[in-house]
């Protein structure tokens, strides 16, 4: 597995998502930390192209050997493709969250969305605030 | 302690059909003296069939041979103590087998005539009648076969309440501590699940719940104590918010252990309890025996209730009827898994009401004993408390600092604890607590085995300071070693084609 990162070039969410603009589009993730919390990925349930997703909400389904979780958007969106490898590997959300193991692309529908988003630091130091505690 | 790559006997993964040898039989029929008739001549053509199925060909040794070799692999109560937490693993008295083995209780056909019956039906009533005495609520449903069927039908009955106010309620409240089976539940009834956030307390965030309450609100769940064995000591504001907009109260009885004759849930303001007759009145449970969800509910509910119900008339006869218009109806086939509530009466009858209490107290008591035990030094530090100072009958763990600090998983320490000889406790439950332990002792068991338990626990981490390897491949000692979780939900085998399984020759003895 990976040892642990939260690439400078990625936006946030505090509920572990990850995102990478590229334009109008974005491509979508859990972080690396999400994925250690988790354990070893078993399934993901992946969305059909098409589906608008709303920041803040749940739009996937990752299963993992502890429990299910929701995966949240951190923006919102039309899903324009999905990660259809996951299907028979799951397992790269845990070795590569951030490359192999992306879940979807979505086309953004609100721009100013990625104000609310954290950078690498901001999450970062999020995490060690919230994980000191049980 | 030499730690290497798992090995397995190969004949203890040898199934029946890989035992034995062609034509040996365990048991020989007389000859029948009716005369045989072909199968051609009875069944239809396509029915018949072109070979005769492979069946295990093994002596009557060799059968009882494979199922003792199996059963010892397994680890089970009565081999050592077993604190799954919420599953209150708590000794079963073999005075309840012998009860239950009486040939009027274990011989009785489902389908008797209740004239025939009248017997069971007045040991089903009198449970009925304890049990709506511990949960304080006056009507009782014996039906439910499992804790999930008993909310199913409870949800099915908030349901039917409102519908026929004339309300279509879409929304079940339920904390982020509940059970896995609460949301299971919803979604079976097709309402939609409304989390509500836990405070600093450990208890349900009342502001949240404010909230969240709102007229398309059928119920909340709730589990009192919860699943971080803490007792809400808001109920009554908790129960007076959901009251107000007009919603049911649905208590989860699973953690029933902690409060037998202490408080009641109807005292609390809950409309519907459910019970597990196989956690807090004993049974063998787990994949040991089938369970028993009963459900109590307040006069509101019961129009509702499900059907037939016991009825007794005033010259003590008893009858099953179905006389109940509004009635959800029927949730299963027959009452129930009768031999749970043989058991179940016995225990009550055994105790009595003081007894029963008594359960209560020095469940919680040998918590609180093991929680102490756990917080003295050198455990506390790697397993903090996750809320609270005291508890209720299980204790939650976190294992945060341990994984920080040692690099050593709650998942690693529970293997461990297997070459102690313990069953672990639950662990990465509830999911907001981080490498979570959840431990449930009951109160069957006694001071050394708290004890026992505890020294374990500090030995293993005094071990992970100095050899974590050790734990990261435990188990050591258990006939199959390190499973690999992930791939056996990846890629399941769920079973092994005969044509891959030949027999093979039979190992010595």
């Amino acid at each position: 597995m990976a040892p642990a990162s939260y690439p400078q070039d990625l936006l946030y969410h505090p509920e572990h998502d990850w995102a990478r603009i590229e334009g109008d589009e974005a491509t979508l993730g859990i972080t690396w930390y999400a994925q250690d919390v988790l354990g070893e990925v078993v399934f993901f349930d992946l969305p059909s192209v098409g589906t608008v997703v709303s920041q803040g909400e749940a739009y996937a389904e990752v299963e993992s050997v502890k429990a299910v979780s929701d995966v949240i958007a951190p923006l919102s969106g039309e899903i324009v493709a999905v990660n259809d490898a996951l299907a028979a590997g799951p397992q790269a959300i845990n070795e590569d969250p951030y490359g192999d193991g992306w879940l979807v692309k979505i086309r953004l529908a609100d721009p100013s969305g990625r104000e609310s988003l954290l950078d690498s630091e901001s999450y970062a130091a999020g995490l060690t605030s919230t994980t000191g505690q049980a | 302690m030499t730690v290497g790559a798992p090995t397995i006997d190969p004949d203890e993964t040898r199934t029946i059909f890989q035992r034995g040898a062609p034509g040996r039989r365990a048991f020989v029929c007389p000859p029948s003296e009716v005369p045989a008739l072909a199968p051609a001549e009875v069944l239809p053509e396509r029915l018949l069939r072109q070979a005769p199925p492979r069946l295990p060909e093994v002596s009557e040794p060799e059968i009882v041979r494979h199922y003792v070799g199996l059963s010892k692999r397994n680890f089970d109560l009565d081999s050592g103590f077993y604190p799954l937490g919420s599953c209150t693993m708590k000794h079963n008295p073999r005075l309840h087998e012998r009860v239950a083995a009486l040939s009027g209780h274990a011989r009785l056909h489902p389908l008797q005539d209740p004239e025939r019956a009248q017997g069971a039906l007045e040991l089903m009533w009198r449970l009925e009648r304890a049990l709506s005495e511990l949960a304080g609520l006056a009507h009782v449903s014996l039906q439910p076969s499992a804790g999930s069927q008993g909310e199913l039908a409870g949800v099915l009955l908030t349901r039917a309440y409102h519908e026929d106010r004339g309300q279509q309620r879409r929304k079940v409240l339920i904390p982020d501590t509940a059970h896995g089976t609460n949301p299971a539940t919803v979604a079976m009834a097709g309402l939609v699940t409304v989390t509500v956030q836990t405070n600093a307390d450990g208890g349900v965030d009342l502001d949240d719940l404010r909230a969240k309450v709102d007229d398309d609100v059928a119920c909340l769940m709730l589990t009192n104590p919860n699943t971080l064995g803490l007792f809400d000591p808001n109920i009554v504001a908790i129960a007076s918010i959901v009251h107000e907009a007009g919603a049911i109260l649905y208590y989860d009885g699973a953690n029933l252990n902690a409060v037998m004759g202490i408080s009641r849930p109807g005292d609390m303001g809950f409309d519907i309890v459910h019970f597990n007759l196989h956690k807090t009145f004993t049974q063998p449970h787990g994949g040991g025996g089938p369970g028993s969800g009963p459900i109590a509910v307040s006069d509101r509910i019961e129009p509702y209730l499900m059907v037939p119900r016991i009825v007794r008339y005033d010259d003590g006869h008893f009858e099953l009827s179905e006389q109940a218009p509004r009635s959800i109806g029927r949730l299963r086939g027959f009452q129930g898994n009768f031999g749970c509530f043989v058991r179940a009466y016995a225990y009550i009858c055994s105790l009595g009401a003081a007894g029963l209490k008594d359960v209560s107290e020095v469940a919680v008591l040998n918590a609180n004993y093991l929680l102490a035990r756990l917080s003295e030094q050198g455990v506390a530090e790697y397993l903090p408390r996750a809320y609270g100072q005291l508890c209720m009958h299980e204790l939650v763990l976190s294992g945060a600092p341990m994984r920080r600090e040692l690099a050593v998983k709650t998942l690693d320490l529970a293997k461990r604890l297997l070459d102690h000889g313990f069953h672990p406790p639950t662990v990465y439950f509830p999911l907001l607590v981080e490498e979570a332990l959840m431990i449930e002792p009951t109160e069957t068991e006694t001071k050394e085995t708290l004890d026992a338990f505890a020294d374990a626990v500090a030995a293993i981490l005094a071990e992970a300071a100095s050899d974590p390897e050790i734990l990261r491949q435990a188990p050591h000692t258990t006939p199959v070693r390190r499973l690999d979780e992930a791939t056996a939900v990846r890629s399941p085998v769920l079973r092994e084609r005969l044509a891959d399984a030949p027999r093979e020759p039979a190992h010595a003895g």
